[in-house]
């Protein structure tokens, strides 16, 4: 075991377990102090903020105008890429940015060359040739090594849509350094850490498994120490840990910074820092050397830093992943296991940043809801949500029995073990799709090309349950099949080609990998299934024999109305699914797990979807994550919400998102009565067997409808779509229309 | 055994009664409010849902986590005194798992069954249409008597009320029908707070759906300016009003 060096700057703090060993966890336990008061102690930001926030606003309209601001054409990211970059050097307290200037995007041609160049060319820039020939012929990139291993199958299901949002072309991410060790160990410390494990790799019998670790291990060792070549060049020593708050905030920022210099990742989440952090900001300011505005600067500054991180993505992925997310996510409050709240006066001062700087779809601000955390924090989140629409909730009461008191979120909803755990993100199955396929013999819809294996299509006039649903579990079993094997190949390429050593040098040694799938479509194939089973449903071939369209006689109720006999469905397929995932080898032995999430491409899906026995046309959009289908709701919105929290959480660990809008006066009389309404939907919601993740929007439709007509007014108008928030102005016109139609207005 | 006539149910209430509410909507009234919102509910018999106390207290108790901290049910309608026994029975078995009860009514039935049924209320929301007697009879179609009993007997049992009042411009929204209410309304000490409602035309196309002409067909919503002076008279007499 590491016996560090006692350092000054631990002075003062309690514990000891974490002086031996690398535990940030422990640490937070000995040391932090839980807060159960209201806002009234908040501040308003200061006047350097406030000049850095104008100076970036005038450049995001610049931004949004252009799609991107600037872009970098010649050299590839790396941990030390650049030298310091500032967006105004006296005015910041926090410092640090991904290129040499703010909104500069830089390009990571290890992922995937053509996708660099594809999206430099769609904003009007040009890759540098040389950089183009070192990695057509010098370097291989993941999206190279994916593609020459790829099977038939597997890009027919790629080309299909069957299977989509693969990360076959860029960085997976999805993987929480443990950003909070730099500030509390220092970099030498995390190294001298990191050269034991390697001793401890050197055993009699070396594996392909050993050798694989040793080399992972000697490359996040060459990483630190770049990563402290990046500090430096802004003047900090990382090399020791942070002495003050200040000095722990802006350790924390280089750390999370270090990776999104190193990683285009699909998301790039924080962790959980703010009850970390408070323990640095609450000691200064017992002794005197921070003020609450001081140290709400600080947090206001680190915030603004996360909301302009950037990558450059293609106008394609785009249209999957609208409006720029990068998902920093941050998990705030939460209980602790031994009861304690883990809300902090720096989980209000987060929040805060939502009031001193006005709204904005980063960072992903994710509040772990317990019924037990202090009903002032409960009032305040609801109150920021109602006025805000930029916070998104996560049932801690259902995720600690498992995941403890420190895990964080990957992306939008998935619960990950900082420090301890990663995931392999595999995007998701169309499982709309797939019951089209059980349908047609096997067969596209929409193209008519044999994608699965071709078997007897229904043949019938009307469609049998017990017809569909075996040929459907054939289908899903199938479909289960070639997704678990792609993603193999996929993260086995990423490991090979782009492996993320620095986000591993803030993990442990021997990480646990969570294989996380997904699903899209199931409110459409559980109300299709109900339809048949319940109702008739006539089926409308075309002169090539595919079923493309579906005409339902008679009566069932759809998945959201609370009715067991049909929720039960949902429950069903989602079990299923999962356990033909699970019934495959993992790559490096992940932990098989699967998400009912879109996010915000249940609108591209629908586009690539026909017919279905529901009664949804071809084209139109998917509900969102696991959302009922919109409009089929017939005993209001709560018994919508008790439908979702019937899905098990144990056979979709990697997350259920739900995404709830609900217009001011649906919600409750006056701002009171809202408060107390929201709190109690929550409260009502996540119950320790289910209700995983919550979107609230709060906004009148009006407002809108009048965003969609002049985007020019409303900037900063953020609202949530599936397990992450945008900009409203960034939407497609099809996801704003998509949005206005589902939030709820009852007025009766 | 009784058979609730329900003409739907709504898990979200938000304006009938404190908290969450999950709204039972009963079929049948015998009222015919000119500017009522449900006229689908106004028929008696051929309910579209029809269950058992027992059956509907399963159903509201799915919601239980949502509503037992400040929310509830709320009987409303239609009418519920119709079904007074019935609700009676439900509202027994709500208190017996610890859940809230409201009863929305005009309060136009008054007897045995309708005092068994409000022992077992928590809260009445109780509509006073107007308290002009002429106007009474022009606008919902039965007389004052009844409502005016009913609100007597709460009263006497110093049952919690709020008071609704819906004003609608032209025909409550004048001046001295609402000052008339606030004064005759001043002594009842059962009375916690009074609820204005502004008159809305959400409920005009539902008319249209049956084939019936919209009555108030012409007049407007009530704006928020009317609403604020009809408060204001209210206040002055010393009536927590929203």
């Amino acid at each position: 075991m590491t016996k560090f060096n006692a350092t000054e700057a631990w002075n003062g703090f309690k514990g000891d377990v974490w002086r031996r060993e690398v535990n940030v966890r422990d640490f937070i336990q000995n040391n932090y102090t839980p807060y159960s008061g209201d806002e009234s102690f908040l501040a308003p930001s200061t006047e350097r903020t406030k000049k850095i926030w104008d100076k970036l606003t005038e450049m995001f309209k610049v931004e949004l105008e252009k799609g991107v601001y600037d872009a970098e054409t010649k050299m590839p990211q790396a941990i030390d890429a650049y030298g310091a970059g500032y967006i105004d050097k006296d005015l910041e307290v926090i410092v640090g940015l991904q290129t040499d200037a703010p909104l500069k995007r830089g390009i990571f041609p290890r992922g995937g060359l053509r996708m660099v160049e594809n999206a430099l060319h769609s904003y009007g820039y040009e890759l540098d040739p040389v950089t183009i020939e070192i990695f057509t012929k010098y370097r291989k990139t993941h999206n190279e090594g994916v593609f020459s291993a790829y099977t038939d199958e597997m890009l027919e299901c790629r080309k299909s849509g069957v299977v989509t949002g693969l990360p076959d072309a860029y960085g997976r991410g999805r993987i929480i350094g443990d950003y909070r060790r730099v500030a509390l160990y220092g970099t030498d410390s995390l190294i001298k850490d990191k050269i034991q494990q390697l001793k401890r790799l050197d055993i009699q019998e070396i594996t392909e498994t050993i050798i694989q670790q040793r080399e992972e291990v000697s490359e996040q060792i060459s990483a630190l120490k770049k990563f402290v070549t990046m500090c430096q060049s802004y003047g900090f020593d990382v090399s020791k840990p942070a002495r003050y708050a200040r000095e722990a905030v802006q350790f924390v920022y280089f750390a999370y910074l270090a990776s999104v210099k190193d990683q285009d990742g699909a998301a790039m989440s924080l962790g959980r820092t703010a009850t970390f952090l408070d323990i640095y900001i609450e000691k200064d300011i017992r002794e005197g050397k921070l003020t609450e505005q001081e140290a709400q600067e600080l947090i206001d500054q680190f915030i603004i830093k996360q909301r302009i991180i950037r990558f450059l993505r293609t106008p394609e992925y785009n249209d999957l992943f609208s409006g720029d997310p990068v998902w920093v996510t941050e998990a705030l409050g939460g209980q602790g296991v031994d009861g304690r709240t883990l809300v902090t006066r720096s989980s209000f001062r987060y929040l805060h940043t939502l009031y001193n700087l006005g709204p904005a779809p980063e960072p992903n601000l994710t509040v772990l809801w317990s019924v037990h955390s202090p009903e002032n924090w409960k009032r305040f989140c609801a109150k920021v949500s109602i006025n805000t629409s930029s916070i998104q909730y996560e049932n801690d009461d259902l995720m600690r029995p498992e995941y403890g008191d420190d895990y964080g979120i990957a992306c939008c909803v998935s619960p990950l073990k900082i420090g301890k755990q990663m995931q392999l993100f595999g995007a998701r199955a169309n499982l709309a799709k797939c019951l089209l396929y059980a349908i047609n013999g096997g067969r596209d819809e929409i193209t008519g090309a044999q994608v699965a294996p071709a078997f007897a299509p229904v043949t019938t006039e009307y469609l049998d349950y017990n017809d569909v649903m075996a040929k459907f579990d054939q289908l899903m079993r199938w479909l289960a099949k070639v997704y678990v094997n792609t993603l193999k190949i996929i993260h086995y390429m990423h490991d090979k080609y782009a492996y993320e050593a620095y986000q591993l040098s803030l993990h442990d040694l021997e990480v646990e990998r969570i294989r996380a799938t997904g699903i899209a479509g199931l409110s459409i194939v559980t109300d299709s299934l109900a339809a048949i089973r319940d109702a008739k449903v006539k089926v409308i071939h075309d002169d090539r024999g595919l079923a493309v369209d579906f005409k339902i006689e008679g009566d069932y109720v759809p998945f959201g109305n609370n009715d067991d006999n049909t929720d039960n469905i949902a429950v069903e397929i989602t079990e299923r699914f999962m356990e033909y995932l699970r019934q495959h080898q993992t790559y490096r032995n992940a932990k098989p797990t699967q998400s009912i999430l879109t996010i915000t491409s249940n609108v591209v899906y629908g586009k690539k979807t026909g017919s279905t026995p529901d009664g949804r046309k071809a084209g139109m959009p998917f509900a969102p994550g696991a959302n009922p289908m919109n409009g089929r709701d017939r005993k209001g919105a709560i018994a919508a919400l008790a439908s979702v929290a019937k899905l098990p959480f144990h056979h979709s660990q990697d997350g259920i998102s739900y995404t709830f809008g609900i217009t001011p006066s649906a919600l409750g009389k006056d701002m009171e009565n809202r408060i107390e309404n929201l709190v109690d939907i929550m409260d009502g919601y996540f119950t320790p067997s289910g209700g995983q993740h919550l979107n609230i929007n709060v906004f009148d439709k009006e407002l809108l409808v009048d965003a969609m007509e002049h985007p020019e007014k409303y900037p900063q108008l953020t609202i949530r779509v599936s397990g992450y928030a945008v900009n409203f102005v960034r939407l497609t016109k099809e996801q704003q229309l998509d949005v206005i139609s589902r939030t709820i207005n009852h007025k009766l | 055994m009784q058979i609730g006539n329900i003409h739907s149910l709504e898990s979200f209430g938000t304006v009938d009664g404190p908290g969450i509410r999950y709204v039972i909507f009963a079929q049948g009234c015998p009222l015919r409010c000119l500017y009522c919102h449900n006229p689908d509910t106004w028929k008696v018999g051929n309910a579209p849902i029809q269950m058992t106390a027992e059956a509907l207290l399963q159903e509201v108790s799915k919601y239980k986590t949502y509503i037992q901290k400040r929310g509830g049910v709320t009987f409303s309608g239609g009418e519920p005194l119709l079904q007074a026994r019935f609700v009676g029975d439900f509202f027994r078995l709500c208190r017996q798992e610890n859940i809230h009860t409201a009863l929305d009514t005009s309060g136009c039935l008054f007897n045995d069954d309708v005092k068994q049924m409000l022992e077992y209320t928590d809260l009445v929301l109780l509509d006073i249409k107007t308290i002009n007697a002429t106007l009474h009879q022009k606008l919902t179609g039965i007389s004052q008597d009844k409502p005016l009993a009913f609100l007597n007997y709460l009263q006497e049992i110093n049952k919690p009320t709020w008071i609704r009042h819906v004003v609608v411009p032209t025909f409550t929204f004048n001046e001295k029908d609402l000052t008339d209410l606030a004064h005759f309304l001043k002594p009842y000490t059962m009375i916690e707070r009074i609820e204005l409602l502004p008159y809305h035309t959400y409920g005009a196309f539902k008319y249209e759906e049956m084939g019936k002409k919209y009555p108030l067909e012409g007049v407007e919503d009530l704006n928020s300016e009317q609403l604020k002076k009809a408060e204001e008279i209210f206040k002055n007499e010393g009536f927590v009003v929203s």
